[in-house]
């Protein structure tokens, strides 16, 4: 194949990976993010202690987490079908990426969110503050840095979960490698997408710690600022 | 207004006779996975307007249970919390969330906490203004009422910087700061100066009194260190056991024979130099001070008296004196000198016979 071949399909199959991976974040963040901060809420000592809905809701984030992505995928045929029409192509492949994004997003805001000092909350009720205040003025902006490194680490998945989403025609740039790469030994075509994956990754997660750590700089934190996952060596 | 360590406070206090803050037969029993840990035991707590009142016990007393009970951070398990003639145990509500009513009345009760608990993603003066905006004040009326504050408590110049770039003393100041930003009439304070150097510690409780006497604001302060409760209470609590076992305004504590509380804040030693002889100590206030009772206590009764430790000191802004005496004879013997004692309006305490002498007091 020559570049002029190949560059189409790669740009392409960018722009896919992007569109797939871009949507299914913000649907990851906007339903995993209120997920993982009811976990906190909901748990034994929690501002809205419900031990069975914190049962309930754990147990299913623990389900849908463990499922591959793959048979995630597969069982969700009908209902993406019901969402979007279809259950080819890239919107196709956004269904089962944010559903299986979603609960591997929870579990990390959880963490996040379980790391704020409880006397924050505390200062805040003291002050009058209610859970909605406490949530939006102590555990949200409190955690952000974690917050900004736990949405690194869920792109990164995702974007690997989407090569996987080329079983069903959702293109992308994990399809090109396994098509041209493993079906028709393009290997070339092959090694170009590898690289470009691993610089796509290597941006993004730089990116996210440069966010998380600028951030966390002014903060008060006692303990250490996330270290730099790929780029130790600029720390 | 700006008060710095340095600068003089008048010296009047502004204590009324109205109770601001009352618990009456106060219990909290923590229940955790079916061991049952009784933290208050009863506790009845009267915190007159206008003065600092300390509460100090040891680890596990239940100091931090009582005064969290007191904006009902922590419910009650049984009794009730007054505030500014406010039951605050009525407004609670049955649920573990804290009711609309509640919350209100918390915002205009300030506190401040040992670790400061300042949000570290905000500045200062964004800390400052969290209860405003709690309180749903508009941005121009925040940072106006939050620069005063701020200037109040000596910290204009630190508006823009975070909590991670102040010293431990300047981030109490902060924590003070923002627990008087909805004008609260009482300020709780758990610990505020534990976690600070002796020096700092100081200059936050000078802070603290003359917050108390500038705005005539009540304090409610816990505390295990004995030198807060002397340099700024006005009255005092000692607990034990979850049991407020002594209390009063600390000329009363130090007037009260065998009291712990008194003995703590004003210590003396010396032990009795033999087996017939008597150790008494003599408490000073006021106008006693200037009486010369201890030549007229030798002439009237022709004995030798030794003096075995004595102290001047100034105890919540009283000046006081003790002085540990040693009388020929066993206590027996000096029943007649201790009672010239104590016609000289001194109060007096036999180590070792207080009980003889609550009894006799009682007279
Ligand atoms: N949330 C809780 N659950 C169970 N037991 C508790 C809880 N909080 C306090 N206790 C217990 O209640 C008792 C009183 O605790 P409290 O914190 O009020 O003591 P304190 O006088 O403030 O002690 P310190 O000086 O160490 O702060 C202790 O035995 C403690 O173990
Ligand atoms: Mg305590």
């Amino acid at each position: 194949m020559t570049w002029s071949e190949m560059q189409p399909l790669l740009e392409q199959a960018c722009w896919d990976t992007l569109y797939m991976v871009g949507w299914s974040t913000l649907i990851a963040v906007v339903g995993g993010l209120p997920l993982g901060i009811l976990l906190v809420l909901t748990d034994r000592g929690g501002l809205l202690q419900n031990v069975v809905a914190n049962k309930v809701i754990g147990q299913i984030v623990n389900i849908a987490r463990s499922l591959p992505f793959i048979i995630l995928m597969v069982a969700l045929m009908t209902f993406t079908r019901w969402i979007t029409g279809t259950t080819i192509g890239r919107e196709a492949a956004i269904v089962p990426l944010a559903v299986g994004a979603i609960p591997f997003f929870a579990r990390l805001v959880e963490t996040a969110v379980r790391e704020v000092d409880h006397g924050l909350v505390e200062a805040v009720q003291a002050m009058g503050g209610n859970t909605w205040t406490v949530v939006r003025k102590v555990l949200v902006p409190e955690s952000l840095p974690s917050l900004i490194s736990s949405t690194t680490t869920t792109v990164v998945a995702l974007i690997g979960y989407s090569a996987m989403a080329g079983t069903v025609g959702a293109g992308g740039l994990g399809d090109i490698a396994i098509r041209y790469g493993y079906q028709r030994f393009e290997t070339q075509m092959m090694w170009i997408t590898v690289a470009i994956l691993a610089v796509v990754i290597s941006v993004i997660q730089f990116a996210g710690d440069y966010a998380a750590r600028s951030l966390h700089r002014r903060g008060a934190h006692s303990g250490p600022a996330p270290k730099l996952r790929l780029l130790k060596a600029a720390s | 207004m700006h008060l710095c360590p340095g600068t003089p406070t008048p010296a009047h206090s502004t204590v009324t006779e109205t109770h601001v803050i009352t618990t009456t037969d106060l219990t909290k029993v923590y229940r955790s996975r079916g061991r049952e840990v009784t933290a208050l035991d009863g506790v009845d707590l009267h915190v007159r307007e206008g003065e600092v009142y300390g509460v100090i016990g040891q680890s596990g007393a239940g100091k931090s249970s009582l005064i969290r009970c007191v904006n009902l951070l922590e419910r009650p398990t049984s009794g009730t919390v007054t505030v500014a003639g406010q039951d605050l145990t009525a407004l609670a509500g049955r649920g573990s969330r804290a009711g609309r009513e509640l919350r209100q009345a918390r915002s205009r009760i300030g506190m401040v906490f040992q670790h400061f608990n300042l949000l570290s993603s905000r500045t200062v003066q964004d800390n400052v203004e969290l209860p405003l905006e709690i309180l749903g004040k508009s941005g121009g009326e925040r940072s106006r009422k939050a620069l005063e504050l701020l200037d109040l408590v000596g910290l204009a110049d630190k508006a823009g910087a975070y909590p991670a770039q102040l010293s431990g003393g300047q981030k109490q100041r902060v924590g003070i700061a923002r627990a008087l930003a909805g004008d609260p009439k009482v300020l709780l304070s758990d610990e505020a100066t534990s976690a600070l150097d002796p020096e700092t510690t100081r200059s936050i409780l000078a802070l603290l009194r003359d917050l108390n006497r500038q705005l005539g604001l009540t304090v409610l302060l816990i505390t295990h260190e004995m030198d807060v409760v002397k340099s700024v209470c006005d009255s005092a609590a000692l607990m034990e056991n979850g049991r407020i076992v002594e209390s009063g305004t600390v000329s009363e504590l130090l007037a009260t024979p065998g009291s712990e509380l008194a003995a703590a804040l004003f210590p003396l030693d010396g032990e009795a130099s033999g087996e017939d002889r008597t150790v008494v100590d003599v408490t000073f206030q006021g106008e006693s001070a200037t009486q010369p009772v201890i030549s007229q206590l030798a002439r009237t009764y022709n004995i030798d008296i030794s003096i075995l430790g004595a102290a001047i000191d100034t105890v919540g802004g009283l000046q006081v004196g003790r002085m540990r005496i040693e009388l020929p004879g066993r206590y027996e013997d000096n029943v007649v000198p201790i009672g010239f004692l104590r016609e000289k309006g001194l109060q007096i305490d036999v180590p070792g016979h207080e009980s003889v002498l609550v009894k006799e007091g009682a007279q």
